[in-house]
């Protein structure tokens, strides 16, 4: 081969490499979802009260992993659902959630995460009624948790009736079948990054169902920025 | 051939100085003064402490095998020392060390301190885990399997560690079987610590204490250990189990007999309610088998009579 070909020939293996190895860092380690921040002017550990309000979908169809099942977090500012699992409150704020949920049930699979834990009063409440527990071993309407293993905040996600067609299009609407869900809590008054996940292995398809969205940031887990 | 020249080369080396006699007494007093420091000045300062039992007996270990390990160190770098200095190459001399061709006496003898060496620490070792006569270290905290060789006196306390992506949470199957987060020991009672998964493969290494055993579903690890002082300790998932497996960690509380009955009685009756919701207690646990679940879904004509729950697609197993 002659010399200005080899040349040819390195520089295009190098600049291959070298575009793989850029892809792979963006791709991999510099893309992340995008944050929404609740309690924007709100003083830190002041007690205030911050909303934030969450839905979960059976299915999500506005990213590359359609038939993943995904959080959503609603903009308070837009109004907005953004398929997104990281999100930021004040801290030593009162945080009123409220998750719509639109997914249907499959069982904890350790049932002791059906208690409620964490919230102000140690209940949650499902369409406006409390309860402090709730057995999806029994009977099937549980459909995830929103747990923040940092701050012992376990709450089980109650789904709509086992006989209701699901939501198919994401972002869901209330006219689905859902249940909705609210509960409160306190944020910490250390600033910082707590994760949270849901606890039922609702990753379909993944060796017993925590792989897949389950893993993956921006579909079922997510982390809860506190911020001063 | 290879003797002749050895034994040319031999003349050469008993006319120079004895560098054997000189680089033992070079070594033997950094040795002394090493295993000094290490075995009672850094010693007792050792991982993983004196918390309990077990954790002191590691601790024992990690010390006799450092005033072990120290004089062979010592060793190597005082010869190497004594190398660079004693025969370093010096201006003018081109000429080539006097070759070696095996020495069977020197063979002989590191062949002989190695094995002796090895032996003695594979009987110490096993010595050490079974604790013979020392019943209260049965096991030095390791995880025995499902049938452990090495047992305690009496009846210890029985806590059962379940793993799941991604906390542990604990039962107490003398006290109702109740379930929490909160991991709550007597000091100076024997413990049973029977550890499961039910999903991926962990590992619960309760760090002060010196007890760590896999997690692995389907399976009963059983690990022993006897805590000899209050206070807090702290638990980490020790194999890699997935996205969260950094934050799978939590505080443990070694606590009075008297306060941890106590808090387990309190606890007992605080999460009666939910313990009705658990499963009967069991050494480990198939969370893809839930009988009432099973009823109530075929009632409801959502699944097959299998009661089969997740996507046929879906492995269920590990």
């Amino acid at each position: 081969m002659a010399l200005p070909a080899r040349i040819v020939t390195l520089v295009v293996a190098f600049l291959a490499v070298a575009a793989l190895a850029v892809f792979v860092v963006v791709h991999y380690f510099l893309f992340s979802p995008p944050t929404v921040t609740f309690g924007a002017g709100v003083t830190a550990d002041t007690g205030a009260t911050v909303h934030v309000v969450l839905q979960e979908d059976p299915q999500n169809t506005v990213s590359t992993h359609p038939d993943w099942v995904s959080y959503f977090i609603q903009d308070p500012t837009t109004h907005k659902w953004v398929h997104t699992t990281i999100f930021k409150v004040p801290a030593g704020s009162r945080i009123d959630v409220t998750i719509y949920g639109y997914d249907g049930c499959t069982p904890l699979r350790n049932p002791y995460f059906g208690k409620v834990t964490g919230t102000i009063g140690g209940v949650e409440y499902v369409n406006g009624k409390p309860y402090s527990q709730l057995d999806s071993w029994s009977a099937c309407h549980v459909g995830h948790t929103f747990s923040i293993p940092g701050i012992n905040l376990n709450v089980p996600m109650a789904t709509p009736d086992l006989s209701a067609t699901l939501c198919g299009v994401s972002p869901c609407t209330t006219a689905s079948p859902h249940r909705t869900v609210t509960f409160s809590f306190n944020s910490p008054t250390a600033t910082g990054t707590y994760f949270w996940q849901c606890r039922v292995p609702c990753g379909g398809g993944f060796i017993d169902g925590f792989g897949g969205p389950m893993q993956t940031i921006g579909f079922m887990t997510g982390n809860m920025e506190v911020v001063s | 051939m290879a003797a002749s020249s050895a034994e040319a080369a031999s003349p050469t080396a008993r006319t120079g100085p004895n560098h054997g006699l000189r680089i033992f007494l070079i070594w033997l007093p950094i040795a002394v003064i090493a295993d000094w420091l290490l075995y009672f000045v850094y010693g007792p300062h050792m991982p993983p402490g004196t918390m309990s039992t077990s954790a002191a007996s590691q601790q024992f270990d990690i010390k006799v095998m450092s005033v072990l390990a120290a004089p062979v160190f010592a060793f190597v770098v005082v010869y190497a020392g004594y190398a660079f200095i004693v025969w370093r190459h010096r201006e003018g001399d081109d000429t080539d060390g006097p070759p070696i061709y095996g020495h069977a006496r020197i063979q002989a003898t590191w062949i002989t301190i190695s094995a002796v060496i090895v032996l003695c620490l594979a009987a110490f070792g096993t010595y050490e885990l079974g604790a013979f006569g020392q019943s209260s270290l049965a096991g030095a905290g390791a995880g025995e399997g499902p049938s452990p060789i090495w047992k305690p006196n009496g009846t210890p306390l029985q806590i059962q560690v379940i793993a799941q992506q991604w906390r542990f949470t604990y039962r107490y199957p003398q006290y109702g079987g109740f379930e929490t987060t909160a991991l709550y020991l007597p000091v100076g009672q024997p413990i049973q610590f029977n550890v499961t998964s039910i999903d991926v493969i962990h590992d619960f290494w309760a760090y002060q204490l010196g007890v760590k055993a896999d997690a692995n579903p389907g399976v009963n690890n059983i690990a022993y250990t006897t805590v000899e002082h209050t206070g807090t300790f702290e638990v980490r998932c020790d194999e890699l189990c997935g996205l969260w497996h950094g934050a799978m960690f939590n505080q443990g509380n070694v606590v009075s007999v008297a306060a941890f009955q106590a808090w387990a009685h309190k606890t007992e009756i605080k999460l009666a309610s939910v313990t009705k919701m658990l499963p009967a207690y069991a050494t480990s646990y198939d969370p893809t088998t839930i009988a009432q679940l099973n009823k109530a879904m075929v009632k409801a004509g959502i699944a097959g009579a299998n009661g089969y729950y997740y996507p046929p697609q879906d492995p269920v197993q590990p």
